[in-house]
Formats: C-alpha cells, sequence, structure tokens
C-alpha cells in the first residue's frame, strides 16, 4: 500500500467515527490527488458507516443535583435534560441544521395564515407501559404545561395556544396569534410527551424514547436499557446506558481519561489544550447559541441616553473577552442576541470592535457629569463573569469611561441584582428561533424583558415576522430588527460561548451539534460504541 | 456497680436533651431566616394569593410553637415531610444517602483506627528516634495537606499513572460489596490520610504521658520487654484520651467529607445537604442537621462512656 492511500484510510476511519467534518475531509483527500466530486461520495460513505450496536456506553456529566426529578416540565439543567431526552420522546425535534425534525408526529401543516396547526401522529409509536401515543396523549401533555401549577419551563411556549382538538390521528393547534415558528417552538425539551399527558404522575418516567429507563438517583445516575419497539432504527444503538452526575471539572476529565465514562460536557477552556494531547480522547466544539451579556435598563439614568450606550459598546473590547474569558471557546457578540446558529441570520451586519476614539466621542457627546457608572457582577453570574467585568472596566477607562466595578453575591444575585439594577453581568441560552429569543426578552411587554427595551417599530416588526411564511422578506424584517437592537437597545453582547465536549475514541456517531449541550441532549442514544 | 449504672443514664439523659435543644436551635435558625418555606418554594413567580394558597396548603399559618411539635413528632415517628424542590420523601433519599456515607465512614476507620494507634504505639515506644520521627513526618504531611489536594493526587496516581481504581467513586443498590469496595477505594484513601495522624498523635503523646509513671518503671524491672510494658500496662490506661479522638475523627468522617464527597462524586449525604441548601429546601436541610447533630452528640457520648468504663477506679468502686 502507498502513503497516500494509508492516509485516505486514517481519514475515512476518522469520518466513521465522526472526527472529521466533510470540509475536512474532502480539502484533505483532493490533496492527495482525488476528485472533489469523488471525495464527497467517499465521506458520504463514510460517514453513514453502520452503526456498531450492543455494549453499554456511559457518560459522566456536569450540571446535576440531588434535586433533580423526572418531571420533564422541570428540567432546568442538563443532567435531567439528557436524562430525561432517553426514555422520552417529542412531537418534534431540530436537527443539527436547524430544520424541524419528525419524531412522534409524521406531518405538519398549517394554515395560510399559520394560525392553525394540523399535526399527523405517527401510528403505532408506543409508551414504554405498552399504550400507544395518541393524538390525545399530546394534547393532554400540552395542556399540562399551560397550567400553572405544572410550573413549566415551557409554560412561555404553550400558553399562546388557544384551542387544541384531537381527531384520530390528527391534532390541530389553534394560536392565538399566527406563527409560522409553532414547529420549531415545539422542539423544546420540557415537551416529552407523556401517557395522558403525565396528569397521574408526572415524575413516572414513562416515554416513547429509545430507552428504558431502569433505574434513577436524583444527582448521581441514570441507567437505561434499550427500548426494543422504539419506532426509529437510527437512533439507541448500545444496549444500556448510564449517565453519571460528576459536577467536580477533575473528577470528570479523570473519569474520561481512565475509561469510566466515553463522553462528558463542560470541559474546563483552561484545560482543552492539555486534553487534545491525550490520547484516546477528542475534544469536541459546538458554537451554540448561548451568550454573555452585560445589560443596560434603557428607562434608567444615565443608560437612558443612548450616546452613553453606545460609549459603552465601543468600549468593550469582544475578542479580548473571547480570547482570555473563553479560552478562545467562543465567538464575539455583535450587541444583538442572535448569531449564525439561528435559521434565517443576517451574516452581512457588520461586526462592531473596540473603538477607544469612537467611545469617548459618544461619551463626550452624552454629556454624562463624569459620576462613575456602575456595572454589578458576580463571579456566578456567567463563568468568568468577574474577569469579564474587569477587562470591560480596563478598556472602557482607557477610552475615558469612568466604569467601575461593583462586586456581588451568588447568593440572591438573580433576585436583587438581574432585572432590578440597571447594569449587570447576566448570560442567556438562546433559543430555537429568532423570533423566541426576541419575544422572550426584548419585546415590549416580554416578562424577562430585562434591558426593559420598548421599541413600537421593533415590536412591529415582530409581529410581522412572526406570520411571514415568506422565507426572504422575514430574513429581512430580522436584520432590521437586529440593527434596531445593537445600535438603540440596552443589551452589550461581547460573546457567544462554546458547547465543549470530550469523548472517547471509542465512541462513533458523534455530531457538533449547536442546539444545546451534548448533541441536543441525545448523544447517549444516537451515538455508538465502535 | 451502682455508680456506673448511674454515670451511663446520666450521660445518655443528657445527650438527649442535648439534642433536643439542637432541634429547637435548627427550628429557630430556619425559623429566622428571611422568607419562608411558600416563598422559597414559588421563588420569583409569587403572587399573594399563590402564597396564601401555598401557606394554608403546608400549615404556615400555625404558630411556631405548634409547627415545631408537630415537626418533632414527625421526627420521632420516621415522617420527615417532602422535599421541597422534587417532592420525593425525605426519609427515604436519607436512609439510602446515610448508608453510603456510613459505608465509606466505616472502610476509612476500619483502616485509620487501628494503623493509627499501632503507629502511635511504635512511635511511642521509639519516642525519640528515628521510627517515631519516619511515622510523625510522614503523617504530619499527609494532614497538612488539603483534602481535595490529596484527592486529584491519588486520582492521578491511582487511575492515570497506574489505572487501577476508578475516579469516580459512585455507588448505587445493586452492586456487590466487593464492587463497592472497589468503587471507594479512593476517598477512603484520602480519609485515611487525613484523619491518621491527629490519632496517631493522640495515642503517641497519651502512651508518653503514662511512661513517665512509677508503675511502668516497675514493669519495666520486673524484665517486661518494652514493648510488652506499652502495650499491657501503658495503653489501657492511654485509652480515654485515645477514645475522645477517635470519635471526634469518626464524626469528622461522617458529617465533614463534602469536599471529599465531591471530588470523588459520591452519592452521600453531604452533597445531599449541600444541593439542598443551594436550593433552600428547607425540611431537607433541617432534617439532615439534625442527623449531623444526633452524630456528632452520640460519638461525643461514646467516648465518655468508654472513657468511664476504661477507668479503673470506676469500674471497681470500694
Amino acid at each position: 500500500m502507498n502513503d497516500a492511500s494509508q492516509r485516505l484510510d486514517h481519514m475515512i476511519e476518522d469520518v466513521r467515527r465522526g472526527r472529521m467534518t466533510r470540509r475536512e475531509f474532502v480539502g484533505r483527500s483532493t490533496a492527495l490527488g482525488l476528485s472533489a466530486g469523488l471525495a464527497g461520495a467517499l465521506f458520504t460513505k463514510a460517514a453513514h458507516a453502520e452503526p456498531k450496536k450492543g455494549g453499554t456506553l456511559r457518560a459522566g456529566l456536569a450540571g446535576g443535583e440531588s434535586t433533580n426529578t423526572l418531571d420533564p416540565a422541570l428540567a432546568a439543567s442538563v443532567v435531567p435534560q439528557v436524562g430525561n431526552a432517553q426514555w422520552g420522546e417529542q412531537l418534534v425535534d431540530m436537527t443539527p441544521e436547524g430544520q424541524v425534525e419528525m419524531r412522534i408526529a409524521e406531518e405538519v401543516t398549517s394554515s395560510p395564515d399559520s394560525k392553525v396547526w394540523t399535526f399527523k401522529i405517527r401510528q403505532g409509536v408506543e409508551f414504554s407501559n405498552g399504550k400507544t401515543v395518541t393524538a390525545e396523549d399530546v394534547m393532554a401533555t400540552y395542556k399540562r404545561h399551560t397550567d400553572e401549577n405544572a410550573q413549566s419551563g415551557a409554560l412561555g411556549i404553550v400558553k399562546g395556544i388557544s384551542e387544541m382538538k384531537a381527531e384520530g390521528d390528527k391534532l390541530e393547534v389553534t394560536l392565538e396569534f399566527p406563527s409560522a415558528d409553532l414547529p420549531y417552538l415545539l422542539t423544546d425539551y420540557h415537551l416529552i410527551i407523556q401517557p395522558g399527558g403525565g396528569y397521574d404522575d408526572p415524575t413516572a418516567g414513562i416515554g416513547a424514547g429509545p430507552y428504558l429507563l431502569e433505574s434513577f438517583e436524583p444527582g448521581v445516575r441514570y441507567a437505561y436499557k434499550k427500548n426494543p419497539n422504539y419506532f426509529d432504527p437510527n437512533t439507541g444503538h448500545a444496549d444500556e446506558i448510564e449517565i453519571l452526575s460528576i459536577n467536580d471539572n477533575t473528577a470528570r476529565t479523570a473519569a474520561l481519561q481512565a475509561g469510566q465514562v466515553h463522553m462528558i460536557n463542560r470541559v474546563d477552556p483552561k484545560i482543552v489544550e492539555l486534553l487534545k494531547g491525550v490520547s484516546g480522547v477528542q475534544v469536541r466544539r459546538a458554537v451554540g447559541r448561548g451568550h454573555y451579556v452585560f445589560i443596560m435598563h434603557v428607562d434608567k439614568a444615565p443608560f437612558d441616553n443612548n450616546d452613553l450606550r453606545m460609549a459603552l459598546k465601543y468600549g468593550i473590547n469582544r475578542q479580548e473577552m473571547v480570547d482570555k474569558v473563553l479560552g478562545g471557546l467562543g465567538s464575539r457578540g455583535n450587541d444583538f442576541p442572535i448569531n449564525a446558529a439561528y435559521p434565517l441570520f443576517d451574516d452581512s451586519i457588520e461586526q462592531r470592535e473596540y473603538d477607544a476614539a469612537k467611545a469617548k466621542e459618544y461619551y463626550d457627546k452624552s454629556g454624562h457629569d463624569g459620576s462613575p457608572i456602575i456595572l454589578r457582577s458576580a463571579p456566578g453570574a456567567f463563568p468568568g463573569a468577574v474577569d469579564a467585568a474587569n477587562l470591560f472596566a480596563a478598556s472602557a477607562n482607557a477610552a475615558g469611561i469612568p466604569l467601575q466595578i461593583q462586586l456581588e453575591p451568588d447568593d440572591g444575585y438573580w433576585t436583587n441584582v438581574w432585572n432590578v439594577e440597571p447594569f449587570c453581568a447576566s448570560y442567556w441560552g438562546g433559543r430555537p428561533t429568532q423570533d423566541q429569543m426576541y419575544s422572550t426578552a426584548y419585546l415590549s411587554t416580554a416578562e424577562w424583558n430585562d434591558t426593559k427595551f420598548k421599541n413600537a417599530k421593533f415590536d412591529e416588526l415582530l409581529m410581522a415576522a412572526r406570520a411571514e411564511l415568506d422565507q426572504d422578506k422575514r430574513k429581512g424584517m430580522y436584520s432590521e430588527m437586529a440593527h434596531i437592537v445593537r445600535d438603540e437597545g440596552g443589551l452589550i453582547l461581547p460573546m457567544f460561548n462554546e458547547f465543549v465536549a470530550g469523548v472517547s475514541d471509542a465512541v462513533g456517531g458523534w455530531i457538533d451539534d449547536p442546539n444545546a449541550e451534548m448533541m441536543n441532549y441525545r448523544a447517549p442514544s444516537k451515538c455508538w460504541l465502535a | 456497680m451502682h455508680l456506673i449504672v448511674r454515670l451511663l443514664v446520666q450521660r445518655v439523659a443528657l445527650g438527649l436533651l442535648l439534642l433536643l435543644a439542637v432541634s429547637a436551635v435548627i427550628f429557630l435558625g430556619v425559623e429566622a431566616l428571611p422568607g419562608d418555606t411558600a416563598q422559597a418554594i414559588l421563588g420569583q413567580s409569587a403572587t399573594p394569593q399563590a402564597l396564601a394558597n401555598l401557606r394554608e396548603k403546608l400549615g404556615l399559618n400555625e404558630p411556631p410553637l405548634t409547627r415545631y411539635f408537630a415537626w418533632l413528632g414527625g421526627i420521632l415517628t420516621g415522617d420527615l415531610g417532602k422535599a421541597l424542590t422534587n417532592g420525593a420523601d425525605i426519609a427515604q433519599s436519607i436512609g439510602q444517602r446515610l448508608g453510603n456515607t456510613l459505608f465509606l465512614a466505616g472502610c476509612a476507620a476500619a483502616i485509620a483506627v487501628p494503623l493509627a494507634i499501632i503507629l502511635g504505639l511504635i512511635a511511642a515506644r521509639y519516642a525519640g528516634r528515628w521510627p517515631d520521627k519516619v511515622i510523625s513526618g510522614i503523617t504530619l504531611s499527609t494532614v497538612s495537606l488539603p483534602e481535595f489536594v490529596a484527592a486529584y493526587f491519588v486520582i492521578y496516581l491511582l487511575t492515570q499513572l497506574i489505572p487501577v481504581f476508578q475516579p469516580v467513586a459512585m455507588v448505587f443498590p445493586g452492586m456487590g460489596f466487593w464492587a463497592k469496595l472497589h468503587a471507594v477505594a479512593l476517598p477512603v484513601i484520602v480519609l485515611v490520610l487525613v484523619v491518621l495522624a491527629h490519632m496517631m498523635r493522640m495515642t503517641r503523646a497519651a502512651i508518653l504521658n503514662v511512661m513517665q509513671s512509677a508503675y511502668i518503671e516497675t514493669a519495666e524491672l520486673k524484665g517486661l520487654s518494652p514493648m510488652a510494658v506499652v502495650w499491657r500496662h501503658a495503653f489501657p490506661n492511654a485509652i480515654a484520651p485515645v477514645v475522645s479522638v477517635v470519635m471526634l475523627n469518626l464524626a469528622y468522617l461522617v458529617v465533614g467529607v463534602v469536599v471529599v464527597e465531591v471530588v470523588f462524586g459520591y452519592n452521600a449525604l453531604g452533597q445531599y445537604l449541600v444541593d439542598h441548601v443551594t436550593k433552600r429546601d428547607l425540611p431537607v436541610v433541617q432534617a439532615v442537621g439534625l442527623i449531623f447533630a444526633a452524630v456528632y452528640i452520640f460519638l461525643n457520648m461514646a467516648a465518655d462512656i468508654i472513657g468511664i468504663l476504661a477507668n479503673p477506679r470506676l469500674r471497681h468502686p470500694k
């Protein structure tokens, strides 16, 4: 065998294990003399290599507490999110490319005004208790999430539903206001379909997912066996899976290195470079929609002055923060909460850079009296929030802006500081669509409008875009909204963070999914042991 | 014998009284926190109506004294209520985790206590000579190391360099005894390193103290070997101080090892308490607090009683 073909074999193996992207593969194999077309075909063949069945796949994850429950409505941290995604199944899901994927639904149609949506329920899907999944179950599930007592994290999504009708295998959903995004919204991880809606016992752990829950100890461990009746042969490869809750960074990394687990989440940015050098383990990064922010209340002095807001926006060094706070594992923000991980993102909007001269110019124009501008931050506002605030103060001070940091305790930060004080550090996890992100925090009437941003033109565009089915027009509207938030809003967005996972070489099928951590929580059932 | 029985009864009664006082302090402490259980449950979404409803449902409108006795009554009948955060039965959750805590503490104690005493005896026998210096030097350096540093060190040594153990020490029902032992090996090693020095030094000091006595000289003049003198004549009279230090360390092994639990992902009581404190799950905090207090009081009481029993003057009253 000659050298080139040996290298090609290695590359095919890498692709088969999900270690190489299509672009990398085609680039390198054309360098070896292959035609681009042939390289592409080879990639497709390798990437769709038959997954291996069997074995016990273990994941060690940060983000689990002994206060966790199996009730999908209450899932708020990664371990329960991943844990529920194994025993549960949703009506629809998101693909890594940002498309809606049919799961329990087989087909989705809408009325021309996108006000009435019809979901056709897949036939023959069974819950783990043997009951067949019906349109009534789906309806009851959504109904339970609208009940205030259920305290569902998806309440904001389902409360827009004004009426539901289940007929045979069809579920008809009528919305209060038109929304072209309904299928996207229903991909929310809380909305796992439960028998009878989960009214009897929301914590029963009975669902239609790829695995059957065998044992659950909150904050410790989930154990599963494969669901032999699962409808999708492309998901659920290992015979058994285990999810261990390991919150300590060092223990989690050591467990991966020692082979006790096959995949871990939240690799500490400080050790990414070190972990890359460890044999048998690879670091996988996916740019998500989550972002770290500094938020100003635009209705309170001195932040009610747009020139001052612009001064602060020019006074922050975004690249420095990505490098120093995220260790390079992220990308720069542009003062609106959307990035390329969202559908209909306009990548032509100019990137705002640190510009001390411009910052000074705006600051002088604002006529601020020179009194200190207080930015509140706490270690728990986001990882590295105190460092980020100090970097911000340093770069702003260099431009002559008297920015001062006030440290707050983690305890009570989200009650006493966030949404209360006019300028503080915070974070957002991102949402599946632009509409949802903007409606959650930038619409005048939004409950979590944490910049107190009220702009009639913006609200009007948001409503119009929501009902617009022409994607080009919609994209234009979102671009206009992004400009409004970027140039007039109270949001300073220095960086989007990445999901950084550590994956053993024994794992096949890993995909860098921007939707959420751990391949949109589904890594244990979508990956296999090669 | 009468004197001993009376002393024992006195100690047990005192312990129970102390526990009652602690329960009152815990209850008062939780009462004194701003906000109440209903507010803790509802958080930011609390509306006045929802608060009123929930207070009614949880019986929070009763006077504090009534609630204290209801809580106390619940504890005596094994009903600790339900966790606010996930509705799990507290007694059941604690039962399993307490079992894990005791398993880890038991394994560590089974190694650390005999080892510390034997090393202490040897150090006392060779006081001031090289075996004493080596033993003291090593145990004092391991106790000076913070627990988490020792933990990371043994993780590196025994899972990466020489991969014989697992870094994550989770145990769960269905695991065999030996599998459990293998799983907890690393935290046990760390805990042994942490508690060894204190007990060893105490044994050494107590024995050296006794060695000054005239009757030791008599024993030596009888021609007994030095080790026999230490073991037969010095150690029995040094038991009381040694036992009290041993008990103190046992108490630490039960209530104070949360850092080690977190580092090794060990699912025991400490981590459970910390999680619920973070979420302000007050019924759980109250219950675990009381259990920790009970462990402390019980072990100290045991040390007292053993001290009394080891005192020949009390054992053989004239």
